[in-house]
Parts: structure tokens; sequence; C-alpha cells
């Protein structure tokens, strides 16, 4: 008997990769988020910031989508 | 399809009656962090869980291959009989659990009434041992432990990124987030579960010689397995989402959101390369690794441990009933007939203990998870000084006043939080 070694380390790898990504991009969104609502309360805007934390939401839903599409492959 | 017997129509009937307990055995899975964090309300929590079960049934087949042609020799004179009595197994296996709070794996109680079976029935050329332990026992050893180590650096992380984040902010974000994973576990555990049962009834078709060796699930087999487990979501196993949610640590938003993305991700990333791993166990070990990633959350390690010893005896424990299932199988109809009583007997005495110790969406968040004895608090005797406690109002330096304040609603709330 043979055990897949080389598909269980890809799977640690992945997994371990993938999730810091994601929650990483994810976290990154709220502090972009954050910076604008404390702009918002000093009564000034922060455009840049909630442009890119927007852009951290999307990339992590867009990741999302690719691992839907490929469990539906 | 005309060729379909009586007893055929009981094997499949009986898969979906495992795949109802599968489904809300599993409920704990997907939605326990996001319950325990009130990220979503628990029944809308378990309906959305449930849809998206169902969804999931639809998007891939691939994991029903694995169990019609895996584990299982097709070829080695298996009849319908035996996959009855692997389902007894199971379902057996899968109550006792339940009543006892235990998120074990109902694939593990699968595969082990299956193998159970086989073994009692036609003998160890039934069953693939290579395949049993690469696809069934190295999974189950690795994934808790690979779910723990990515929710535990996640967790890490997120606190670290977003130390800073505003308050409103972050607890929407969370919210978000945490709805957002459960629902791709949710998604995940539809495409992996369901599947099973998928892969049991074509099985069943396979020797009851109504399909022919190596096909795909036919759709009605695909929508009655994606809905008898949606069923079973819905009605939510609130005992085991208590244990996963409440239990083993105290999840807070960050923790929740992290060990959902985490098992998700696993999850995913193992089914693509042909794993069929619990789903339960790589939950489970996401929320204890969500618990060891916050500084200060305690890791209840003695429930850990119950489970994880729930999880070793699960195939043998699933295994054993469903071979003395087999025997009696074998006798003839009336050891079938017996069998399915013993079945429905089970089923009617768990379902008659569960109410007499009621867990449900009232009080999912109670803070005594099953099986576990958490010291009581202490209710002060004098009533008039606990009621302005419960109701949040005044300390015990005013105690004249706070004699005279409560009237009708405050003992009220008091009574309730005392029953809770």
């Amino acid at each position: 008997m043979s055990v897949d070694w080389g598909s269980l380390a890809t799977v640690l790898v992945v997994g371990v990769v993938v999730t810091l990504g994601l929650v990483g991009l994810f976290t990154l969104g709220i502090a972009g988020l954050s910076r604008q609502e404390a702009a918002v309360a000093r009564g000034t805007s922060a455009p840049a910031a909630r442009v890119g934390g927007w852009a951290c939401f999307a990339l992590a839903a867009a990741a999302v989508g690719y691992g839907i599409s490929l469990i539906a492959g | 399809m005309e060729h379909i017997t009586l007893l055929i129509g009981v094997v499949i009937a009986t898969a979906l009656v495992f795949d109802f307990t599968n489904g809300f055995h599993d409920t704990a899975n997907a939605m326990a962090t996001t319950i325990a964090t009130k990220a979503m309300a628990p029944r809308v929590a378990v309906a959305m869980s449930a849809v998206l079960n169902l969804a999931g049934a639809f998007l891939s087949i691939e994991v029903a291959k694995t169990i019609s042609g895996g584990i299982i020799d097709e070829g080695s004179g298996i009849r319908p009989q035996v996959i009855f009595a692997g389902l007894i197994g199971a379902i057996v296996w899968n109550l006792v659990t339940w009543l006892a709070g235990l998120p074990s794996s109902s694939s593990h109680a699968l595969f082990g009434g299956l193998i159970g079976a086989t073994l009692a029935a036609v003998g160890t050329h039934g069953v693939h041992g290579d395949a049993v332990v690469m696809k069934v026992l190295i999974p189950a050893v690795a994934s808790p432990l690979v779910a723990g180590l990515a929710a535990a650096a996640a967790t890490r992380l997120t606190y670290r990124v977003g130390r800073n984040a505003g308050e409103h902010t972050a607890r929407r974000g969370y919210r978000a987030g945490q709805i957002a994973s459960a629902a791709l576990v949710s998604l995940a555990h539809g495409t992996n579960d369901a599947q099973k049962t998928m892969g049991v009834i074509t099985l069943t078709l396979v020797t009851g010689g109504v399909l022919a060796p190596g096909s795909t699930p036919p759709v009605w087999v695909i929508l009655s397995a994606g809905t008898a487990m949606a069923l079973g979501t819905y009605l939510g196993g609130w005992r085991i989402i208590r244990t996963l949610g409440r239990g083993l640590t105290d999840v807070t938003p960050q923790q929740g959101f992290a060990a959902q993305t985490a098992a998700a991700t696993v999850i995913l990333a193992s089914s693509h390369l042909g794993f069929a791993l619990s789903t339960t166990h790589v939950c489970s070990g996401a929320v204890v690794g969500s618990g060891l990633g916050r500084k200060g959350a305690v890791v209840r390690w003695g429930l850990a441990g119950r489970i994880a010893l729930s999880w070793l005896v699960t195939l043998p424990a699933a295994a054993l009933v469903a071979a003395g299932a087999a025997l009696l199988a074998d006798r003839g109809p009336w050891g079938v007939v017996a069998d399915g009583l013993v079945g429905l007997v089970v089923c009617a005495g768990a379902w008659a203990l569960a109410r007499r110790r009621r867990v449900d969406h009232r009080n999912v968040n109670a803070d005594e998870p099953a099986g576990v004895r958490v010291a009581p608090v202490a209710l002060p005797v004098a009533v008039p000084l606990t009621v302005p406690v419960t109701a949040g109002a005044v300390r015990t330096g005013t105690l004249a006043a706070t004699i005279a304040a409560p009237a009708t609603a405050a003992p009220k709330q008091a009574e309730k939080e005392a029953a809770l």
C-alpha cells in the first residue's frame, strides 16, 4: 500500500495558504472601511481606504467563486 | 426502472432516512459558530443551510462515484440486504451520538456500516482495504489537524490585521464574513454528504440489477437525496450545534469567521484531490484551532478528547451494529423485517429520550453544553438582590431603591434566566 503523501502535503499547504489569504484579504477590507468610518467621524473622507477595502472584499469573493467553480467542474 | 422490487424500495427509503439523520447531525458543522456568535438567528441559519445543502447536491457527483465503486467491491456478490444492514448500523450510531451531543462523523458511520455489513455477509474480499486506509482513515487523522492549523493561523492573522478596526465596521464586517463562510461550508457539505447517499442508492440499484455497473446517479436520486438532507438540516441538530458552538471554546466573531473559512477551504481543496473526508472532523478541528489562535481563549480539552474518542469509535461501532444486522438479514425476509423493527425502535427511543431534555433553537445558546458540566453560577438567595442584577439596573450600593424598583417585568426576566 502506498500512502499518497504528495496529495496530503498539497492539502496542507493549499489549506493553510488559501485560508490565510482569504481571511487576510477580508480583514484588510474591514481595516480599510474602518479608516473610512474614522474619517467620517472626523468629518472628512478617506476615499483611497474605502476603495481599497471594497477591492479586498471583491478579491475574496472572486476567490470563493473560483472555489465553487472547482467543485462544480 | 420497472424492476424496483419491494426490498430495493425499502433500502432506498432507509438510505433517505440515513440522509435525513446526516442532515440534522451535521447542521452544526456549518452553523454552530454562526449561531453561537449570534451572527444569524438560529432558525434563519438552519434554513439557509438547508437550501444550500440542496443546491450543493446538484453541484457534482464525483464523491458518489467513489462510494459506489470505491471502498466496496460491487462485483463481490453484495445484495441489497447487505446495504440495508449497513444503513441500519449507520443510522443507529448517528442517533446515539446525536443524543450525546457528540459531533461524530456521519460519513464514518456510513462507511463503517457498509464495511461491517459487507465483511459479515461476503467476507474480506468485498472491501477494498487499501481504499479504506487511503480514502477514509488517513484523511480522518489529517483533516482536523490541517483545518485546526489553518484556523489557528487565520485567527491570529485577523486579530492582528484588524486590531485597529472601528467597532461598527468590524461588527458588520465579521458578521457578513461569517454568513458567507458558513454558506460556503453548507454548500460543500451538500456536495460531499448528499452525494454519499446518492452513491449508496446507486450502489443498491446496481446490486439489484436495475442500473448497469458504473452508472451515474439518476436525477430522481439526486433530487430525493438532496431533499432528505435539506429537511434534516432544517430540523437542526441543536444538541450538536450547542457542543460545537459553545462547548469547545468561546467563539468570537473573528474566530468563527476564521474557523469557517479554514473548514471550507480544506473541504474544497481535499475533495478536489479526491479525499472523501468528514465535514465534521474538519469543522471540529477548525473550531479548536480558532480557540488556540486567540490569546486568552480557553479550549476545553476534556470535551475535545471525548469528541476525538467518539471519532475513533464511530467506524468500528457502526460496523459492529451493521455486521449483526447483516447476519440477521441473511437469514431471509424475516431477518430484514427484524432489522427494520430494531431500527424503528432505536429511532423512537432516541426521539423519546431527546424530548426529556430538549435542546432546540430557543436554548441552543444556553451556557450548559450537552454533557459538559459547567460550574453553575450561584444564584443569590435574596430575591430583591438578584432582580436588579439581572435587570442590569441598579448596584448594591443603592439597595433601598432596588427593592422598590422591580415590579412586574424584571422578576419575569429573572425567572427566564434562571430557567435557562
